[in-house]
């Protein structure tokens, strides 16, 4: 979709939005009416294209179904057949036989129906494991762009809330495809007994036909916003669960209550108003039920005056006929659920369907052992292209050499550190590792040469064993050891009721920051990069630690091409070289007595008694006006 | 409504057959009692369908109304909970709950609450209609149900269990998942994609086996049931056949009999279903009813009244305080009031934050008490206790939404003026002031975009904005650098009325000025004194100062 993707260029940083949290789905949906127009077909095709490998399982399926369908039919045939040959004319013998064919009849509805539904049931979970996969997929490609901007309950929403709502219709597809099988058989049987009462009987089917294509529309429109409303409900459960200490720290549970109960209570009302939608074919398929059956009746009972019709052909008109809506009645019923399928599954293919904007080239070829000579050659970003966020940069750094990259918060650092491992595409220029493009490299063979460690150290909730040795294969338990007592974590995580067995709570939560820094330091160790980025990875860690931590970087820095991002300038001191960048350019270069020589911005800073460049734009002229402020 | 259209039906076979058997009645009454039928048909279908949509609508909205208020109650609930429940419990698993276990239980509302009433009520209006034309047959049609209800009760126990762990598998996906999302840049950095498609798939098989054995056991219990029942209408015609032959019923009635049975066909179908959704619905409702059902280890006591701050005087005395089994704090005591300002430092793992952390009373001590103007806090309403603390922690969580939203979330009805001056404090006005969008700036879930200084400072603005009477910084200026912290504590000075601070730092420069400052380690207090008074021994503080100047080399301070 043209309007996703173009949405998906916008920033992350400085965005604005009109109104808050109801807006949150126009990240991945723009209009309404646009979707519309391609709802219906291009969701089933899609369905087919993922039923696709799956295609002889379903075929014998269809071969239960079948024989499932003629043993259900069969069943008021069977009657019939007993009580116009055998009882009418008293002819035990027979009964007898039909009686037996009726219990073997019944074993075969009772086998098919088993390997109907367990085949199908198969097949479904296949497709469905399938789609999930391929959303999980598609998110591990997404442009850190799009991840920046969307919030984790929204996904959520849609792998689980969604991708459940297609199971549910999945299921019920079971169902579904015996009621269709068993209506063309009625149809077929009841055209077979009598051609004229059958097209009587079928006579109110154009009538449901056109009822349905309008009513369709409407209906479909109110589960898509209902299962909207759902996910905006998710969306603000995950934040409340994820804020939750903010949440109590500042009581804002009653408020909290009240904006939950709003969105709650919108969600409610969208749900009323599908449930009206979806129920309201009921009273209309009954109705015309009851009509047909009249029509049988009073014409039917007319022939048999005139005696141009049995009374067996009539029962059984009588009874097929009931049987005849009953499927349609399940389908109605099914249709709820067909409807919510649909709208669901739109919200899945409008996921899948967001194209990836930093994909492997085709002949994109790994990038195997290098030196570590990073270039930047006339680089120009923006996450809004209008918005250049980087202008012109050039910026070489040899292998071996550690770069500091200093500037004032939002002049770009991180953006360079980002571009660097390809995590979005430049305008212009060309990042360039040991003289190749990055863009002609397969991205996984980056992560193995380049390290990074962030200011906020994400650790899963695995043991501290596979945290550090993440994604490093072959790693032994010896060699996350080692890193943990080359960086200085060794000791702590000896306390630990279970050493380097013991299993982090989320996101670390049972160790100090600083800790958990320690072991980001150590998975980098383990990873054993040519290239390193650290970005303001030291800010989060104290006194005590930073000792540790100073002399486990240098051991981390030596020997590795290293940008590190830090606003302590005594981190920043011992670089090879000092990056100075303000608003998206480079304005000065060099050494640290080079560039107090040079007298510029970085001398400016560095007399002054200020040890840090955060916020500079914004504060430069009061820092300088006021220093006696500080203590 | 459903039981008189057999009985119609009956009727006109047996109209249709004393036709065609006696011959006097002349045309028009036939007709006219055909059209009579018919009419009824007409009306009785009209009449079930209306019935039909009213049942589905109300089922429909009923489970609406049913799961939004589990979700009410499963959120307030949430945020009722104390820290140590959220220490212990992933997000992802909250989620699945949340989502995927409420589902559950309005799926059954819906399709189950609603069908098991009317198959009861279908099997027992049934009955009474079959007996009263011949009971001997009618014991025989039924003659399926107590194999019915027997293998549907086994069919649950099967099920439940089955749900239940397809429910914690979907909790262990979703968890996954969760990690997956939040961990986004980590996962890049690393190329972990594929090691991530791994973790993902392994769960996700789980997940599907776990289905297909649900979808079998189903399948074998509904196709048993099917099976009996279809064993009645064999039984039926065979014996109610012999009883036409031996002319002690019509054919009407076998009809009628037939009719019924035919009736109750979908209603058997349907109870596998609704066995299926009852299994599900009760775990899923035992894994939400686990969440509940979990006391909160911080609520009100009986006689807890609100909190009166006079003064904001904090007393800790010989506080004792453990996480489940680790020891954080051993008998601490220290006094904070305005005039007698607290710093507090330590390495990590001290537990400088447990001190923090017991004030609003996150947490309840082991023993020892915590008081504030010598009310212990577990004696008075959590409420008021949070609302007299404004605690400021390191990591801050901002919300998706406004940096003006996020500002005034401890007070959504605070004035654009309060917001400025409480950010002007924080000494990020002039940074907000500076973006394009200012203060309507939307800062995405976890404040990406932001650096740890400006997030830091969002949040102590936000907290400031309340005006709380005692005010703890847990290390939460550690990402601004000095100066900038400098500005801020002095702003704080100069705010209007009297604070009591509680500042917990490791840059001793923001320590400097409190009147005590304690130092922790295994959560004992060792050394306790002034600045000076601690330079002024040899101390574990003088060392770590030394240490920071020397860092620092004269540049920090």
């Amino acid at each position: 979709m043209a309007t996703v993707a173009g949405k998906d260029k916008q920033p992350d940083r400085g965005r604005t939005r009109p109104a808050a949290a109801e807006e949150e789905h126009k990240e991945l949906h723009e209009s309404d009416e646009e979707m519309f127009s391609q709802l219906d077909s291009t969701v089933f095709q899609r369905f087919f294209y993922y039923a696709g490998p799956h295609k002889r399982q379903m075929a014998i399926a269809l071969l239960a179904v079948i024989g499932f369908t003629v043993a259900n039919l069969a069943t008021p045939l069977l009657v019939k057949i007993g009580i116009d040959s055998a009882i009418t004319e008293s002819r035990s013998g027979l009964l007898a036989v039909i009686g037996i064919a009726m219990i073997a009849n019944a074993a075969l509805y009772w086998i098919t129906n088993y390997l109907q539904r367990v085949l199908i049931s198969a097949a479904a979970l296949e497709v469905l494991y399938d789609i999930r996969a391929d959303m999980f997929l598609q998110l591990q490609r997404l442009a850190l762009s799009f991840s920046d901007k969307t919030p984790i309950g929204a996904l959520m929403s849609r792998m689980f809330g969604d991708v459940g709502a297609l199971q549910e219709m999945l299921e019920s597809s079971i169902e579904v495809i015996g009621d269709i099988l068993t209506l063309i058989g009625i149809v077929i049987i009841m055209l077979i007994l009598d051609w004229q009462l059958g097209l009587i009987a079928l006579a109110v089917m154009p009538l449901l036909l056109v009822l349905r294509f309008v009513w369709q529309p409407i209906a479909r429109r109110a589960f898509l916003v209902m299962r909207r409303n759902s996910s905006i409900v998710g969306v603000y459960l995950d934040q409340n669960v994820s804020g939750i200490r903010v949440v109590q720290a500042m009581n804002r549970q009653d408020e909290n209550h009240d904006v939950m109960d709003s969105k709650v209570r919108t969600f409610f009302w969208s749900s009323v108003r599908a449930a009206r939608l979806g129920g309201i074919l009921m009273p209309t398929v009954e109705l015309l039920t009851g009509i047909a059956l009249a029509l049988v009746i009073v014409l039917g009972g007319a022939r048999v005056l005139d005696g141009t019709l049995e009374v067996g052909v009539m029962i059984a008109f009588l009874l097929y006929v009931q049987r005849f809506f009953e499927p349609i009645r399940t389908l109605t019923m099914h249709y709820a659920v067909l409807q919510r399928a649909v709208a669901s599954g739109h919200r899945i293919f409008e996921l899948l369907d967001i194209p990836i904007e930093i994909a492997d080239k085709p002949d994109a070829r790994p990038l195997g052992d290098i030196k570590g000579r990073v270039e930047f050659r006339n680089v120009t970003f923006g996450y809004d292209p209008e918005r250049p966020i980087l202008r012109d940069i050039n910026l070489v750094i040899e292998p071996g050499q550690t770069a500091a990259i200093v500037g004032p918060t939002g002049s770009g650092k991180t953006s360079l550190t980002a571009l660097a491992h390809r995590f979005y595409e430049v305008q212009q220029g060309a990042v360039l590792l040991d003289g190749i493009d990055v863009r002609d490299v397969t991205q996984e063979s980056i992560g193995h040469v380049m390290g990074m460690v962030l200011q906020e150290p994400f650790l899963f909730s695995k043991s501290i064993l596979e945290n550090v040795a993440y994604n490093t294969e072959g790693a032994t338990r010896q060699d996350v050891i080692d890193a943990c007592k080359v960086i200085g974590a060794h000791d702590f995580v000896e306390e630990l009721p279970e050493g380097y067995d013991t299993v982090l709570e989320q996101r670390g939560s049972n160790l100090s920051v600083g800790q958990r820094q320690l072991l980001s330091f150590a998975r980098a160790l383990v990873a054993n990069p040519k290239i390193l980025v650290l970005d303001e990875a030291t800010a989060n860690i104290d006194s005590y630690t930073e000792q540790v931590v100073q002399k486990a970087l240098r051991r981390l820095l030596a020997g590795r091409t290293a940008l590190v991002i830090a606003h302590r300038l005594s981190t920043i001191r011992d670089a090879d070289k000092i990056v100075v960048v303000e608003a998206g350019k480079i304005v000065e270069e060099g050494t640290h007595s080079q560039l107090l020589d040079a007298d510029g911005l970085y001398a400016r800073l560095w007399s002054t008694t200020y040890s840090s460049f955060d916020d500079i734009a914004s504060n430069a002229d009061t820092l300088v006006a006021n220093p006696q402020t500080a203590t | 409504m459903f039981l008189f259209i057999p009985r119609l039906l009956g009727e006109g076979v047996d109209q249709a057959f004393t036709l065609i058997q006696e011959g006097e009645h002349t045309r028009d009454e036939i007709n006219s009692l055909l059209l009579r039928t018919a009419i009824l048909v007409v009306v009785f279908g009209l009449a079930r369908g209306v019935f039909g949509f009213i049942q589905m609508f109300l089922g429909d909205t009923l489970s609406q109304r049913v799961s939004n208020r589990l979700r009410m109650i499963y959120f307030d609930r949430l945020q009722a909970q104390s820290f140590t429940f959220f220490d212990g419990v992933h997000t992802g698993q909250l989620m699945s709950r949340g989502l995927s276990d409420i589902e559950g239980v309005r799926m059954f509302v819906q399709t189950g609450l609603v069908q098991v009433f009317r198959v009861a009520v279908m099997v027992i209006a049934a009955a009474v209609f079959m007996a009263i034309i011949d009971w001997q047959l009618a014991l025989i049609s039924l003659g399926f149900v107590p194999f019915l209800a027997y293998r549907s009760a086994r069919l649950r126990m099967q099920l439940r269990k089955t749900w239940r762990q397809i429910q914690d598998a979907l909790g262990d996906l979703t968890t996954t998942m969760q990690e997956n999302l939040a961990g986004v840049r980590v996962v890049r950095a690393f190329s972990a994609q594929r090691h991530e498609e791994k973790k993902f798939d392994v769960t996700a098989r789980e997940v599907v086996d776990l289905r297909l054995t649900a979808a079998q056991q189903q399948a074998r219990g509904g196709g048993s049931i099917t099976f009996v029942f279809l064993l009645a209408w064999a039984a039926l015609l065979w014996l109610g056949g012999e009883k036409v032959m031996s002319g002690d019923m019509t054919v009407g009635e076998l009809a009628q009999f037939f009719a019924f049975l035919a009736i109750l066909r979908f209603p058997v179908r349907m109870l596998i279903m609704i066995v299926n959704s009852t299994a599900r619905a009760t775990s899923a409702g035992g894994r939400i009813f686990e969440i509940l059902d979990l006391p909160s280890q911080v609520v009100d006591s009986d006689q807890a009244k609100p909190l009166e701050v006079t003064s904001g005087v904090v007393r800790f005395e010989d506080v004792t305080f453990s996480y489940k089994a680790t020891p954080a704090l051993k008998n601490v005591s220290f006094e904070a009031s305005p005039g007698h300002s607290i710093g507090i430092v330590g390495p990590p793992g001290s537990g400088k934050s447990s001190v923090a952390n017991l004030v609003p009373r996150f947490y309840d001590p082991d023993s020892g008490r915590v008081t504030i103007d010598g009310t212990p806090v577990s004696d008075v309403t959590v409420e008021s206790a949070r609302l007299a603390v404004g605690l400021v922690e390191q990591d801050p969580f901002l919300f998706d939404g406004t940096i003006r939203d996020n500002i005034r979330y401890g007070d959504p009805e605070a004035d654009e003026d309060s917001v400025i001056a409480a950010a002007r404090v924080a000494q990020v006005h002039d940074f907000i002031a500076s973006l394009p969008d200012g203060y309507d700036t939307v800062i995405g879930e976890r404040g990406i975009g932001l650096s740890g200084g400006q997030r830091q400072r969002i949040a102590i603005a936000r907290t400031l904005l309340r005006r709380p009477k005692i005010l703890i910084f847990d290390d939460s200026t550690s990402s601004v650098d000095a100066g900038t912290d400098a500005r801020i504590r002095l702003a704080l000075d100069r705010m209007d009325g009297d604070h009591t601070v509680i500042t917990i730092a490791h840059r001793l420069s923001s320590l400097q000025r409190s009147d005590e400052i304690l130092v922790l380690e295994h959560g004992e207090v060792v050394e306790r004194g002034t600045h000076d008074e601690l330079l002024a021994s040899d101390t574990r503080y003088r060392s770590l100062w030394e240490l920071q100047q020397k860092q620092s080399l004269g540049v920090d301070e």
